[in-house]
């Protein structure tokens, strides 16, 4: 509140003193307020994204119908779920019942308190606040066994059953994933982690903010590689393509929601949504950087003053928003992909894939920090490689899409005439 | 080819991220391309020119049927093929008025098709000899009565001759559309039956089963 106060005070220094306080309270509650439709939103315009990047990749136009390019279709969505009769099964346990949806609710919703979208906006920034958005988005699982037992169907039962295997499973290799962040900024906080990916205080520009040599991603190749672990562990927990066992809707009918109709069923179908953001907006923060904004430091940011802050705040939530919407675009895309994984061999993705590679990429990032420590040009050199490569892979992926479309046209021949040898 | 476990290992870790970026290069490329899908009442002005035309619709598309009754040898092979009997077709023996003579002959009184009933199995346009029956691709005739989708091709008070096969002539046929284009789409949706005079009285048996 306090802190608050100060802030208005020197962002418009013309308030009166007076109304300071009644003001700051009117300014938390709509925070608060704001936080609670936040993910109703987010999932809302996740939805409609998935809904229609979905429909191009199936050669299909998508919802469009309501609002401008069916923009608002998640509303409507939202209202028919809401006015949906509520159907409790005869033979469910009711409160159990009951309960479970906002439990899965509550506990993704809780997870966006610690993402911060930029150097301001953020509900709290807890000094554990990794730790704090692992804890807080696993007790989605309880509630996930609960509306399977609750439910008194099979489905249902099998569906929460493999939710729990699957996210108890995946939480190993997620939480380690991280680490390396942890170990490189030396705080749990997301701001510091951030923080951390700014560059030194004194660095020259090409190495200050948020640029590419900056980001933990490019840390090392086992960050690579953990971040591909992390995303894979992350797309299980969310329950999303390949991964989506919990619900299977060729095996289990819908799994654990089977019996939810109406709201709560929409809360579900909302929690899920969200809990991609989560999964995202963590993989921003910790693999890349987050808000900063390139070639500036973030000193700057947080030092700025009067309406060059709102700007700088502007840019640094483009910059963070820009980095989630193409992870989430990947997340999207992956389900329109891949097939779903077998039971055995999601277990064996985990137990020997992601686990060992996670244990060993973490001890390596350990004795990298001992031999090339942040700043030294040798580490900056690699980095920047790093980088490279990695444009260098996108550059791969970009010829093989133009190699797709020629090839659905059955002009596959036209990119060995056109293009230059290297390209094929 | 058999690897150690441990190739076996490095190599499908390698596969499954070579193989997923390809399959999300197969998925990209279709952001890049115009989706197949014609928002049907809104994208084409003219539906049947648009859809129904060769270049949408597949050649075998089963749309309404069509008739060409120039070229039917009323062979009633259709009318047996018809598993649900909307097909009806009348031959009777006639005596033609201007013949010197005077002898019967085999006349096509009736050619009837309720397209209300039929469910588009293609079934009757297989057997036809000279493919004087033929399913289009017209497929949309809104109306306010199914009577207004029974469609018939010959007028009882102008019963004709059918179509004899000639050795070595192919039959000669308007163009696949032409005849459902009229029946079909250029009546106006609420115009009803096409009125023929009443059937003349005549004993009607119910086709052979
Ligand atoms: S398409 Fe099938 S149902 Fe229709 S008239 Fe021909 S045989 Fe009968
Ligand atoms: S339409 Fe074809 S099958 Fe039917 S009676 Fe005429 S010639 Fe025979």
């Amino acid at each position: 509140m306090q802190a608050l106060i100060q802030l208005m005070r020197d962002v418009f220094p013309s308030i009166p003193a007076a109304i300071e306080p009644y003001l700051a309270t009117a300014v938390l509650l709509i925070a608060a307020f704001v936080l609670v439709v936040f993910a109703a939103i987010y999932a809302g315009v996740f939805i409609f994204f998935e809904r229609r990047i979905a429909g191009r990749i199936m050669s299909r136009v998508g919802p469009n119908r309501v609002g401008p390019h069916g923009l608002l279709q998640f509303i409507a969505d939202a209202v028919k779920l809401m006015i949906k009769e509520d159907i409790i099964p005869e033979a469910a346990d009711r409160p159990l019942f009951r309960l479970a949806p906002y439990l899965v609710f509550m506990g993704v919703v809780a997870g966006f308190v610690v993402i911060p979208v930029s150097p301001h906006i953020i509900a709290a920034d807890l000094n554990i606040g990794l730790l704090y958005v692992l804890a807080i988005t696993s007790i989605a699982v309880v509630g996930v066994l609960m509306s399977g037992w609750a439910s008194n169907s099979k489905w249902a039962l099998f569906g929460g059953m493999r939710s729990a295997a699957q996210i108890v499973s995946y939480e190993i290799p997620n939480g380690l994933a991280l680490l390396p962040a942890v170990l490189l900024s030396g705080t749990m906080s997301t701001q510091g982690i951030i923080l951390a990916q700014g560059g030194a205080p004194n660095a020259p520009f090409y190495l200050a903010g948020g640029v590419p040599w900056n980001w933990y991603l490019f840390h090392s190749p086992m960050t690579m590689a953990l971040f591909v672990v992390y995303m894979l562990a992350a797309l299980a927990e969310g329950a999303r393509i390949p991964f989506d066992l919990p619900e299977g809707e060729s095996e289990l009918v819908s799994g654990y929601n089977t019996e939810y109709s109406g709201f709560r069923f929409g809360a579900y179908f909302t929690a899920e949504f969200a809990h991609t953001w989560i999964a995202a907006g963590l993989a921003v923060i910790v693999f890349l950087g987050g808000w900063q904004v390139p070639f500036v430091q973030a000193s700057t940011i947080l030092n700025s003053q009067g309406w060059s802050m709102v700007g700088f705040e502007i840019l640094a939530m483009t910059m963070f928003m820009a980095k989630m919407v193409a992870v989430i675009f990947i997340i999207i895309q992956l389900r329109w992909t891949l097939p779903r994984v077998r039971v055995d061999q999601m277990m064996v993705i985990c137990w020997k894939y992601l686990l060992p590679i996670t244990f060993v990429a973490v001890f390596l990032v350990l004795g990298w920090m001992l031999v090339l420590p942040w700043e030294s040009p040798v580490a900056i050199a690699i980095r920047i490689l790093m980088v490279v490569s990695a444009l260098a892979v996108l550059g791969h992926y970009i010829k093989r899409v133009h190699y797709a479309i020629l090839a659905a046209h059955d002009q596959a021949w036209m990119s060995f005439k056109v293009l230059p040898k290297f390209w094929i | 080819m058999s690897h150690s476990p441990v190739a076996t290992y490095f190599l499908n870790i390698k596969n499954s991220l070579v193989s997923s970026m390809e399959g999300m290069a197969v998925t990209m490329s279709w952001l890049f391309r115009k989706p197949y899908t014609v928002q049907y009442p809104y994208a084409p002005v003219e539906p049947n020119k648009r859809l129904g035309g060769p270049e949408t619709l597949p050649e075998r598309y089963r749309g309404f049927l069509e008739v060409d009754i120039d070229i039917c040898t009323a062979c009633l092979a259709c009318e047996r093929a018809c598993p649900i009997e909307c097909i009806r077709i009348d031959v009777e023996k006639r005596v033609q008025a201007h013949d010197p003579e005077q002898k019967e002959q085999r006349m096509l009184v009736r050619f009837d098709i309720d397209m209300a009933k039929c469910m588009f199995c293609g079934l009757c346009s297989e057997p036809c000899p000279t493919g004087a029956i033929r399913h289009t691709g017209h497929f949309e005739a809104p109306v306010t009565s199914t009577e207004h989708l029974y469609m018939r091709f010959v007028d009882p008070a102008k019963p004709r001759l059918p179509y004899k096969v000639k050795k070595g002539e192919e039959p000669v046929t308007k163009p696949k559309g032409q005849i459902a284009q009229a029946l079909y789409v250029d009546r106006k949706w609420n115009q009803g039956p096409i009125d023929f005079p009443e059937i003349p009285k005549a004993p009607v048996e119910p086709p052979p089963a």
